[in-house]
């Protein structure tokens, strides 16, 4: 079986590996790096659990191959806490009950994140938009919705 | 066999490496990657290419050439596109329309090709490593051709109506999609080009509403003929979103609502 | 949020110290940092991925299976059949008595359902058992299948489960479970008016956002700790047990944070042959249903079809009520005749009602076998009564709300099912959402109470 060489920086991180030619990010990150946080709902592009960010951009890591990704600079919900301080979202997820199972959490948080890096002030319909490639089946989107307009907020007022 | 991919620097170069058999042209993956995660085990090796003009988009004199590796999101925020951003915007969540391509799109089974949809009703070139066609003659075949890029003139807001239904909430996939460029002259329709996803294994044009609009105005009255004519010729799918049945019901009310609205 | 401290003054010590404050989630920092660890956050050396080859068709005959092809595909390490399993048939419910066994773990002369689990392929990739289950070929000859519950009822129907001989649950009470209480055609020879109707619901998937599955690892003294998502760790670990004729000190099941489940891993589905396979092997075996299977394969909420009776007079007592309920179980039992017993107790709903007669099937299909989904057995039973009480309330000209007050159990009334009523609330809770929805309801309904001084 051939394997090719990838490299990229996850969270700030330089990772290096070999990996199978037709190997998604997804299984890559969970099962060579050890870096679970991105989960595998449906990998077809359905649910969003495998959100992350890459070069600033949200894509599925259920449905890009590692191999596509040298260079790259990816970000997952697995490193948004700094030195053991949770992200805005993070404490406004926790605090909204915005997360019941866990399980789309990281996605949604990273769905999330991406709005609030371009437009710090995003409206209700906005924050729906954002979130609209992501499923949820217990918590409920309220309180989603409502955690990522507390997480502006809070950030807005830490800026100011 | 383990799933390989081929990256080439050039599209010829992919269009050599497609000849094998087993191969496929890897896009966003929104299609080939999720069949192979879904267990189709008919493609080895996924070619893809490189090539930075697969990424442009150009406007010259009206008409705009989009690259096949251009997504949906390009096509959404870019300014010169403003009259078609709302095809793109209707395509997946924000994650899939950073992946998902416009070449892809062409490919796309029921329900989704929703861009082709509006390519369609556009009546779009289909740039390939084999020659252009229309998007009409493109769709009919849908070869192993590789897909450099589509152009078309760029339509007015006024001249270009859109709808896609789902049944969730702000998105969801297709029930149903409409495309229309309606050229309207003195209150009078001077002519129209209908397209329609899910109303077949693919997106197809309405030929029997669009004769029908002709000469018509933009009136309850004026488009009766064209909405009891759209679902001619249509075979609407069937599948966990909707019935065929469904879908042939709704496809007069949306149409109706679209061309009056 | 506001608590309405005026019900049950008297019955209790208002000291309350948790109600009405907010409180951290004891989980919920491990969500938001993706720490959480679900059952598939693992990987193990030399791990093995588990495919199953599934039926195709809703029933049919196996006539011969051929894994020639397959056992040599590269990266095949084993190939399951029935022939391996211990003890391949089996009924969840066995562990309280609730048989006949009518299930087989892989299937052996028949399948009774698109999608029954037929052999499983072991490989060293998901990619080389997907390919070697593509080469597994079974010749089916194909069987008339029954797809509803009327069409298995009907006389003649093709018996969909040898096991149970006809295509309903024989209860130790007969054909169905049955409630008799007071004489219901007493009932309705008094009552001003008579309204029967039917009502049918389709099976609803749970679609967890994390689909079912397992990981097991050897520990190389025959001993397997076997990582799941199961709802009912007992009823796996139990089931196993007799699956695979091992005593429950060698399967160490560990369970933990499940993502999403709603009654939809509650069966016993992937960890006995996840076990075995690496009983087989010796490697660390996964088996993860992918999204395709979790939809179609894993058991939904049943179909049901519901006749409801009610007499009802004109002052608005319902008098009578027959209930019909017919559970849609799919191929096998599962869970399936727990939730029609569990239909009949609660036909009246919360209404007393002096004359009731209730019958629940549990009926064999050869759909996809339904099981546990919140409140089976009971909330579409809850959509039939509520919808036939509005329609009462119509019948006869009174308000819907109204006409519920009048028959609402209260304590002390005797259920149809005799179990007398203690710690009613539903008058008072129809007091709030009258309240709260701002729907009048006249003066004598805001003084009633349930609680009834002794």
């Amino acid at each position: 079986m051939a394997k090719v060489p990838v490299q990229f920086t996850l969270n700030g991180e330089e990772k290096a590996d070999f990996v199978d030619g037709g190997a998604t990010l997804l299984k890559v990150l969970r099962e060579k790096v050890g870096d679970t946080s991105a989960k595998a709902g449906c990998q077809q592009g359905t649910c969003g659990s495998c959100s992350v960010i890459i070069d600033g951009e949200l894509r599925l890591s259920c449905l890009t191959l590692a191999e596509t990704c040298g260079g790259a600079e990816i970000h997952t919900t697995g490193g948004l806490a700094t030195d053991g301080v949770l992200h805005p979202l993070q404490r406004a997820f926790m605090d909204e009950f915005a997360a019941q199972c866990g399980f789309c959490t990281p996605g949604m948080i990273m769905a999330a994140k991406v709005l609030l890096d371009r437009n710090p002030n995003p409206s209700h319909e906005d924050v729906v938009e954002a979130l609209s490639g992501n499923v949820c089946r217990c918590t409920g989107y309220e309180p989603i919705i409502r955690a990522v307009l507390t997480a502006a907020r809070s950030n807005s007022q830490n800026a100011a | 066999m383990p799933l390989a991919l081929k990256t080439c620097s050039t599209i010829s170069e992919a269009g050599t490496a497609l000849k094998e058999a087993g191969t496929r042209y890897l896009g966003g993956g929104t299609l080939v990657v999720r069949a192979a995660n879904e267990g189709d085990v008919s493609v080895s090796t996924l070619v893809r290419s490189t090539d930075p003009a697969l990424s442009s988009i150009s406007i010259d004199g009206g008409r705009a050439t989009i690259g096949a590796s251009v997504t949906m999101s390009a096509v959404a925020r870019h300014p010169g596109l403003s009259s078609i951003a709302k095809v793109a915007k209707a395509v997946g969540g924000p994650a899939i329309r950073n992946m998902a391509t416009v070449g892809g799109n062409l490919f796309a089974a029921s329900p989704y090709g929703d861009f082709t949809v509006a390519l369609l009703a556009l009546d779009a070139t289909v740039h390939t490593t084999e020659g252009h066609l229309g998007a009409e003659e493109f769709l009919a075949g849908r070869d192993g051709r590789v897909v450099s890029a589509v152009s078309f003139d760029v339509p007015s807001a006024e001249q270009f109506r859109f709808v896609k239904i789902s049944r969730i909430k702000p998105k969801g996939v297709s029930v149903l999609s409409i495309a229309a460029l309606v050229e309207n002259a003195g209150g009078k329709i001077n002519g129209a080009r209908i397209a329609l996803g899910c109303m077949a294994d693919r997106p197809i044009r309405a030929k029997a509403a669009e004769k029908a609009l002709a000469g018509a105005t933009l009136t309850e009255e004026g488009v009766a003929p064209a909405v009891a004519a759209i679902g001619e010729g249509t075979r609407p799918l069937t599948d966990a979103i909707a019935s065929a049945w469904y879908r042939g019901e709704v496809l007069p009310v949306h149409f109706r609502r679209l061309l009056l609205e | 949020m506001k608590l309405a401290k005026s019900y049950f003054a008297d019955q209790r010590t208002d000291d309350l110290k948790e109600l009405g404050q907010g409180l951290p989630r004891s989980d919920v920092p491990g969500h938001v940092t993706g720490k959480t660890t679900y059952f598939a956050d693992r990987t193990f050396p030399g791990m093995l991925y588990l495919k199953m080859v599934r039926s195709p068709h809703h029933h049919a005959r196996i006539r011969s299976v051929d894994l020639s092809d397959a056992e040599k595909h590269p990266g095949v390490h084993r190939i399951l059949t029935h022939k391996d399993i211990p003890h391949n048939l089996y009924t969840i419910l066995i562990l309280i008595q609730v048989g006949p066994e009518d299930e087989h773990v892989l299937a052996e002369d028949k399948v009774r359902w698109k999608g029954e689990a037929v052999v499983a392929v072991l490989a060293d990739s998901e990619r080389a058992a997907n390919e070697a289950a593509a080469k597994v070929k079974v010749d089916y000859e194909v069987l008339p299948d029954v797809l509803d519950i009327d069409s298995a009822l009907a006389p003649g129907a093709p018996i969909v489960n040898e096991h149970h001989g006809q295509n309903y649950y024989m209860y130790d009470s007969g054909q169905s479970r049955k409630v008799r209480y007071g004489d219901v055609e007493k009932g309705f020879a008094e009552a001003d008016h008579i309204l029967e109707q039917t009502y049918y619901s389709s099976p609803i998937e749970q679609a967890p956002m994390e689909t079912t599955g397992c990981i097991v690892t050897p520990d190389g003294n025959d001993r397997f700790t076997c990582y799941t998502n199961t709802q009912a760790m007992f009823f796996t670990l139990d089931n196993t047990s007799i699956i695979l004729q091992m005593p429950g000190h060698k399967l160490h099941m560990v369970g933990g944070t499940v993502g999403g489940g709603f009654g939809g891993k509650v069966d016993v589905t992937v960890e006995p042959i996840a076990i075995l396979a690496a009983k087989l092997t010796g490697r660390p075996v996964s088996f993860i249903y992918g999204r395709y299977e979790e939809m179609q394969i894993s058991s939904p909420r049943a179909a049901e079809k519901i006749v409801l009776k009610d007499g009802v007079m004109k002052d608005g007592r319902i008098v009578a009520r027959q209930v019909w309920g017919y559970t849609d179980a799919g191929a096998y039992s599962r869970h399936s005749p727990y939730g029609a017993q569990k239909g009949a107790a609660h036909y009246p709903g919360p209404y007393t009602i002096p004359n009731v007669w209730v019958d629940t099937w549990c009926v064999y299909t050869n759909r996809t076998p339904s099981s546990a989904m919140r409140g089976f057995g009971v909330t579409i039973a809850d959509f039939a009564l509520e919808v036939q009480m509005d329609k009462l309330a119509r019948l006869i000209g009174m308000d819907p709300l109204e006409f519920r007050f009048i028959n609402a159990y209260r304590d002390g009334d005797m259920k149809a099912h005799r179990q007398p009523t203690t710690g009613a609330a539903l008058i008072e809770c129809m007091q709030e959402a009258s309240r709260v929805a701002n729907w009048p309801i006249a003066e004598k309904y805001l003084e009633m109470s349930s609680y009834k001084e002794v």
